[in-house]
């Protein structure tokens, strides 16, 4: 047994409780540990994601119980990508964090940062239901703490509503995992992936409840319309390190779409077959239409960088919506991109507001920023990957995207939505940019005010667009990986043979 | 004894919902521990109601379910951090604002504000 | 290789500029110019192969899965343009060098112009449609930020931003129309794609392919209705209109057109789309210019115009209109450069651009003046220069042309049209450079260096030399990219000066007369154009675009408003609609489950609950008695837990209520306690309606599973719980060793959760909450007595029985309901007991329990135990139990669970301690003089006893 697998999950796990328990007064040291943590993170996520790509799904018998009793993690092309994601991303976020000094505003930042970490990787890793229901619990308290990092009456306010939001997640998400456990009496996922075919039909109303008040969970989490409305407040008020990391946050909902509904409820599913097909694409188009409408109306940079997040999460579930093999691929190609864009404006973002004094992020002229230059090419970059302009990723994405759509009835309004969206993203951001960087107010001579030369954040917020450039210049080898990744979701046997081992589909 | 539980569980998520759309953050916080309690007795109640027959291994014939329970242990403890968490994020947030309303001031109500009172931005967003 | 290096060196060159800028201004224009002659060299490299009549393809792997790879063709007509595109950059580069102020920082823009070329070349020389596509994109980026380049500018603000959105739209409709070309050809591949001719012409799909990727040409090269970005952009430095906007990016729509000719040409649809575009396009750019007095305005709406005719052209879909429009872009790009850089010689010497403000200039600049003299007289049309051959070529061609059976049509509107163009281009050469010299010109204009002539001087002789000799200069690579445009054999044509006494020949004298005649009358006409209303189409965008954004914000900020309330409103709704969609009202149709009969103990706690929940929803104003309300739901809760078989929830229910209440009440304390009336009734009411249906909704699953048998995997716990887990209280087992690692992520929720208040509460010992809790003032009566002499006394006493009692609860878990979360609960109740009984500062001076650790250690030992199971190989969080004797002791059972729920324990009363200590120590902050002492009334100090006993 691969024991690595489980790594993702236990060495932030010990290296919090190490960071409080040992060196919770010297602040240099946790950087130190934290930062070693996640470059082991990153190392173990490479090596998980090679054996990924040269094995079939692995598992891994937590408490050597043999599933669906004992609780199993999953090791498959999917949750090996997300879990190196996260850990890249995590690398740049907390480098900004530490040479930006946000992890001194506040206590415990790293340790809170270790532990958000722990439960993205678990939610990722894990085959059973309730303990994604567990993770999601850790990785939400420890995003609460993170966000509210740093304090402010402005943050806590928002931060109220964030976690009042997610606390109703939760509470719906032990609601539909009840319903599911009470008609199909088990909580592995491969195992329900086996019992829901086999559901009587008087039980079948109570799975299609259970199923789809789960897709309600994981919408919120993936801030799908109309359950995106904690996003603009949560992420806008967040540490600018802290909303770059949780750009993986909403893709942990979709992720757990993407599993759940190709899984259990995919083509086997019997009564329950494409659950979430009828719900998913036309909230996706109305979430990535909503987005760009925030874009455009914004009145400041942090909420526009926002809104653009909900936009892309809009692209990205258009694709998983479509529910077919070449979308999911259109889709996770997207969606890494769109993570490390998030992630890339957030920081610029921030950057930006510091230098222009009051004025902050509103759209209206102020005095020319220091370091201005830098400044305007780093949005520029950001805002053309943003809105999936080329050369970086994005348009690759979206072309992608564009063609999964091929062929459908729908294809004619799925085109209109993301290419229309598109261009009313780039008149936003070509507005804000404008105002941002060109049009500087009357006191022109004024000295703007004076900063540091930010070495640290900008070589942060540079190795987010390096990632995005490697993602478009490696485009061939992702794509090969992404097309073998949708092909284990669109052929869930071998996931549920590793599980149950050979022969346990036959009941189905 | 089932009629029991179920509307049970339904008062309660009904008590818990209209509580969570109040405007302050104490009802709010309230209203979270009330629908806790009912999805708590609903996860309970995944494995059916069974009287007299606990999951402690004693030679008996039958038990009833211990799955479900351990579930409610679990959700019971996490839903403890996250209750205090939040009564303490409501009183941070008290203390350092002054008012508890659960509301944020939005972008609408600052121009509106701004226009009608002539305030500069950040005092309309108080 | 070669190929891609011609498209690759100018984006690779784009950094030089930037970075040579330091060593001044010459070496940054020269690097640039070293790029692009490289560029040309090696294009020139390859050229005779492509004179010979091959294509030369250049193929590398990109993303083979979707189809796009990063293949380059180069034939005739990607020659002709990419020759365009670096020869006119060169020049472009030695004028800018002098025609750029000091202040205009010159390494950004060599930078971007390189940017751009690279761009451009990539989109004549890609092979395949996706990646022609990205280039497209390119040149729209780089442009916006060439137009913009003067940022001082609103015009030039305004005007990048316009030509961005107006041709990025065209550039994102071409995806559409490619995307559909791809699915049809089964390849994303131009070679490929030209050789399916007639699929695509068959399919349904050809209709919305062409309009689409039209929409993407006419963007571009600027043809009504999407014409009006272009003269907007005459904002940017006259390098940039002369680069982009005569000779090069607003020719790639036409190129686009020629090169997709062969497989989208010669239908009904191409025909009436395109050459009537190009036909109006022509007619009425060319009437406005005529009125324009910017001299950049004026050359901006010639070029539209030019750009129309030759798109007509394009429309015929004929191979010698073909011919003609391929020696057309030649020719127009020679003079319109130059035309357009002595405008900007002009400009920069005479510091207006004024029509009405200039004339006689040519005493004063004699040079320029035969330059343009030259140039525009060949726009004019006039013999014997290029612009006369190409216009003949067009007039044959159109007097052969017939629309929907008028065959005086499109000759008719073609002469008039170039009547016009003769006019303006006249107004252009005389009445800026002959005439009276004036001496009012806002600066006395000179002949500018040779540098800055140069370039123009250049085009103006090739203008001359291929009108003289056009077979020998233009000859070969009309033909090259006539025939790649053709696709076939070329059709029988002669580049000459003469062909005898032609129709084409009358029409273009006529109009050279007319227009002459036209000129003459200018002030009436002019009176009268300026009399006519015209739509303006810039106010038409701009208030398009203003009507958009105000939409936007007015949508954005409705729905995000900020309001929790409306946004769990929301999600409810949601939620039930949904699940009341998926249950579709199926009925009772299943063998229902026997029930439980009802007792009157459970009854009378049923209507405890109801009663209490019904009364916090009413009540829920006074804070403190709808706290209490929800304890006492809490304990119904935990005493049905009991009732039905569920003693380890019971407990752990209990126990949690207890110390959530005190936790409650502690916060309460410092929290207003009234909440005040302020929602409407309609508020109250929709309210009241969602939390009725979610009532109705929850209680009604429930019922639906109560009712159900159902079948579960608990019977294997069961039966292995005491045999693989070591432990009776199946329970327990299941949470320390079954599904121990849902424990484990809970007790760091629980962990973290008092991490987080700890950093939230410790932020309040300073700063704004600080002050707010120091100047609190108790908003109740406190009780006289703050820590009774009995309770601390009980407290005390009490204290070694809890924790014996909590230290057995721990160790019987394995077996007896209890465990280590319960038996930590209970200590911490104790330990509060402390708090509560002596105050703050007396617990905290004798607990010298540093939680942090205790939280860290309990996280640390319960995850060592899971790794522990790695030394003996098995997986994370694998169990071991033995049975042990250790006299004087009986057997008794040691299971590495045991240290599992000692880290647990730990966790826990770490967590709750961290919490509701930092808490207590918060409220102390709000005593102006905190009681520290451990009783009211000290029995160990004497003075306080009664005297006289």
């Amino acid at each position: 047994m691969n024991h690595w697998i489980v790594a993702p999950v236990i060495l932030p796990a010990l290296v919090a409780p190490l960071i409080v328990l040992a060196m919770r007064h010297d602040l240099g040291l946790q950087r130190i540990f934290s930062l070693a943590a996640t470059l082991a993170l990153a190392a173990v996520a490479v090596g998980l994601t090679l054996s990924a790509a040269s094995h079939p799904p692995q598992v891994y018998q937590l408490g050597n119980w043999p599933a669906p009793f004992g609780i199993v993690l999953v090791l498959d092309r999917l949750s090996a990508l997300m879990v190196l994601m996260t850990a890249l991303l995590a690398l740049a976020a907390l480098f900004y964090a530490i040479t930006s000094g946000w992890d001194a505003r506040g206590r415990h930042f790293h340790a809170l940062f270790q532990f958000q970490l722990m439960g993205v990787c678990g939610a990722f890793l894990t085959g059973d239901v309730f303990n994604l229901f567990v993770f999601f619990e850790v990785l939400l308290i420890a995003s609460y703490g993170l966000m509210l990092h740093g304090g402010g009456a402005a943050r806590l306010k928002a931060g109220m509503q964030y976690v009042v939001i997610n606390l109703a997640g939760s509470t719906l998400f032990l609601f539909a995992v009840g319903a599911i456990y009470a008609v199909t009496g088990t909580l592995n996922m491969a195992d329900l992936a086996v019992k829901a075919p086999l559901v009587a039909p008087a039980d079948a109303a109570l799975l299609r409840v259970g199923g789809l008040l789960l897709l309600l969970v994981f919408a919120v989490k993936a801030a799908l319309v109309p359950l995106h409305f904690w996003l603009p407040g949560a992420y806008g008020q967040a540490p600018a390190p802290v909303a770059a990391l949780f750009a993986i946050m909403t893709k942990v909902g979709a992720y757990s779409i993407l599993r759940v509904y190709t899984l259990i409820f995919g083509a086997g599913a019997g009564d329950a077959a494409w659950l979430a097909q009828d719900w998913l694409l036309p909230a996706a188009l109305v979430t990535l239409a909503l987005g760009t409408a925030g874009i455009l109306g914004a009145r400041s940079l942090t909420p526009l960088v926002c809104f653009s997040v909900i936009a892309s999460m809009g692209t990205v579930l258009i694709g998983v919506g479509l529910f077919t093999q070449t979308a999911t691929v259109a889709a996770l190609y997207y969606m890494i991109h769109s993570t490390f864009a998030a992630a890339t404006l957030f920081l610029i973002a921030e950057l930006v507001c510091a230098r222009r004094g009051a004025m902050a992020g509103r759209l209206n002229a102020a005095p020319p920023l220091a370091q201005g230059d830098l400044m305007a090419g780093l949005f520029f970059l950001g805002a053309i990957a943003m809105a999936g302009m080329p050369p970086l990723s994005g348009f690759l994405g979206k072309l992608m995207v564009l063609a999964g759509a091929q062929g459908r009835p729908d294809t004619a309004l799925v085109w209109a939505v993301i290419l229309v969206t598109s261009l009313l993203t780039i008149i936003g951001f070509a507005r804000a940019g404008s105002v941002l960087f060109w049009k500087t107010a009357k006191s022109e001579g004024e000295a703007a005010a004076a900063q540091a030369w930010p070495a640290g954040p900008v070589i942060a917020a540079g190795a987010t667009l390096a990632a995005l450039a490697a993602l478009t210049v490696f485009a061939g080898p992702v794509e090969t990986y992404l097309e073998a990744t949708a092909a284990q979701l669109y052929a869930p046997s071998g996931y549920i043979e590793a599980v149950l081992g050979q022969g346990a589909l036959a009941a189905r | 004894m089932e009629f029991l539980v179920a509307s049970g569980v339904g008062v309660m998520t009904a008590a818990g919902i209209y509580l969570m759309l109040r405007g302050r953050t104490f009802p709010v916080v309230l209203g979270l521990a009330m629908i806790t309690y009912a999805v708590n007795v609903f996860l309970f109640a995944t494995g059916r109601l069974t009287l007299d027959r606990p999951p402690v291994l004693n030679g008996a014939e039958a038990y009833t379910d211990p799955l479900p329970q351990a579930l409610v242990l679990t959700a019971i403890v996490i839903s403890f951090g996250m209750s205090a968490l939040v009564v303490v994020l409501a009183l941070r947030s008290y203390l350092e604002s002054g008012g508890d309303e659960i509301d944020v001031i939005g972008e609408a109500e600052v121009a509106r504000r701004i226009e009608r009172d002539g305030v500069s931005g950040p005092e309309a967003r108080r | 290789m070669s190929l891609a290096l011609i498209a690759l060196l100018p984006f690779m060159g784009a950094v030089l500029p930037a970075l040579l800028i330091r060593s001044g201004r010459t070496v940054c224009a020269v690097s640039a110019g070293a790029v692009t002659l490289s560029a040309l060299t090696l294009l020139m490299v390859n050229a005779p192969s492509v004179f010979r009549g091959e294509a030369l393809h250049d193929r590398f792997e990109w993303m083979p899965g979707f189809g796009l790879n990063a293949t380059f063709m180069l034939d005739g007509l990607g020659l002709l343009f990419a020759g365009l595109i670096l020869g006119i950059g060169l020049l472009i580069i030695i004028y800018a060098r002098f025609y750029l102020a000091k202040a205009d920082p010159m390494g950004r823009f060599f930078s971007y112009l390189l940017l751009f070329q690279g761009a451009m070349v990539g989109i004549v020389l890609s092979d395949n449609v996706l990646m022609l596509l990205i280039f497209w994109e390119l040149t729209s980026l780089s442009s916006f930020l060439l137009i913009g380049y003067w940022r001082h500018l609103p015009e030039g603000r305004q005007g990048a931003r316009m030509a961005l959105a107006v041709t990025g739209m065209g550039g994102l409709a071409m995806i559409g129309g490619m995307l559909i070309l791809g699915q049809i050809a089964g390849s994303y591949d131009l070679s490929v794609i030209l050789q399916h001719r007639e699929a695509i012409q068959a399919s349904p799909l050809y209709l919305p392919a062409l309009i689409l990727i039209l929409i993407g040409c006419f963007t571009k090269s600027a043809q009504l209705p999407f014409h009006f970005w272009l003269p907007h952009a005459m904002a940017a430095p006259t390098p940039v209109s002369a680069y982009l906007h005569s000779a090069t990016m607003v020719k790639a729509g036409l190129f686009l057109m020629a090169r997709l000719w062969p497989v989208l040409a010669g239908t009904p649809e191409w025909f009436y789309i395109v050459a009537t575009t190009g036909l109006v396009t022509m007619l009425i750019a060319a009437v406005i210019a005529l009125f324009k007095d910017d001299l950049k305005a004026l050359l901006a709406y010639s070029t539209v115009s030019h750009l129309g005719l030759v798109t007509m052209l394009l429309g015929f879909g004929t191979p010698i209109a073909a011919v003609a429009a391929v020696f057309h872009i030649i020719n127009h790009a020679t003079f319109k450069a130059a035309l357009f850089m002595t405008a900007g010689i002009v400009d920069h010497e005479a510091h207006t651009r004024d029509v009405g403000r200039l004339g006689g200039l040519a005493h004063l600049m004699p040079i320029t003046a035969t330059i343009a003299t030259v140039a525009g007289l060949s726009m004019a049309g006039v013999a014997p220069l290029n612009g006369f051959l190409s216009k003949e070529m067009m007039l044959e061609a159109a007097l052969h042309t017939s629309w929907g059976g008028a065959g005086w049509l499109v000759p008719a509107m073609v002469a008039l049209a170039t009547l016009f163009s003769v006019a303006y281009s006249l107004r252009y050469v005389f009445f800026v450079f002959f005439g009276q010299r004036r001496y009012d010109y806002p600066h006395t204009p000179h002949d500018p260096p040779l540098g800055m002539w140069f370039s123009p001087g250049l085009l103006a002789a090739l203008v001359v030399l291929i009108g003289l000799m056009p077979a020998t200069i233009a000859g070969p690579l009309v033909a090259v990219s006539a025939g790649a445009v053709i696709g076939g054999p070329l059709p029988y044509y002669s580049l000459a000066l003469w062909h005898g006494f032609t129709p084409a020949l009358v029409v273009s004298l006529a109009a050279l007369a007319l227009g002459a005649l036209t000129l003459r009358r200018y002030a009436a006409l002019r009176d009268r154009w300026d009399a006519t209303p015209r739509p303006e189409a810039k106010a038409l965008f701009d208030a398009t675009l203003a009507a958009l954004f105000a939409v936007s914000r007015t949508v954005t900020t409705t729905l995000q408003n900020g309001s929790l309330r409306r946004y769990l409103a929301v999600l409810f709704t949601v939620v039930l609609a949904v699940g009341l969609i998926a249950h579709g009202g199926a009925g009772p149709d299943y063998a229902p489950r026997p029930m439980l009969p009802v007792a009157a103990g459970p009854l009378a706690l049923w209507i405890l609950l109801l009663g209490a929940s019904a009364a916090v929803a009413v009540m829920h104003h006074n804070r403190l008695f709808a706290l209490i309300l929800t304890s006492v739901a809490g304990l119904v809760v935990s005493v049905a837990f009991a009732y039905l078989s569920a003693p380890d929830l019971a407990l752990t229910q209990i126990s949690v209520e207890v110390v959530t209440l005190i936790l409650m009440l502690l916060a309460l304390n410092l929290l207003p306690k009234q909440t005040p009336r302020e929602s409407s009734g309609a508020r109250i009411g929709r309210d009241g309606v969602l939390a009725a249906v979610g009532g109705l909704c929850a209680g009604g699953l429930t019922w639906a599973i109560l009712r159900r048998e159902g079948t579960s995997i608990s019977d294997y716990y069961l039966a292995n719980s005491y045999s693989g887990g070591g432990g009776t209280n199946v329970v327990n087992v299941i949470l320390v060793d079954f599904r121990g690692y849902d424990t484990f992520g809970e007790i760091i929720v629980l962990g973290i959760a008092a991490l987080a208040i700890f950093a939230l509460l410790d932020g309040a010992m300073h700063g704004v909450s600080r002050r707010r809790l120091a100047r609190w003032t108790p908003d109740q009566a406190r009780s006289a007595d703050r820590h009774p002499l009995m309770l601390a006394v009980a407290a005390r006493l009490m204290f070694p029985f809890a924790l014996t009692v909590g230290l057995y609860i721990l160790l019987r878990g394995h077996n007896e309901p209890g465990g280590g979360f319960i038996a930590a609960l209970v200590v911490s109740i104790a330990l509060l007991m402390q708090y509560i009984a002596s105050g703050y500062a007396w617990s905290a001076a004798r607990m010298r329990i540093d939680y942090h650790a205790m939280i860290g250690w309990g996280v640390v030992i319960a995850g060592l135990t899971g790794v522990a199971a790695w030394l003996a190989g098995r997986p994370f969080l694998t169990s071991a139990f033995g049975y042990v004797t250790l006299p004087p002791l009986d057997k008794f059972e040691l299971a590495s669970a045991m240290a599992f729920d000692l880290g647990v324990f730990l966790t826990v009363v770490g967590a709750v301690m961290l919490a509701l200590a930092n808490l207590s120590r918060i409220a102390r902050l709000t005593e102006a003089a905190p009681d520290d002492g451990p009783m009211d009334v000290d029995p160990s100090d004497v003075r306080h006893m009664p005297q006289g006993v």
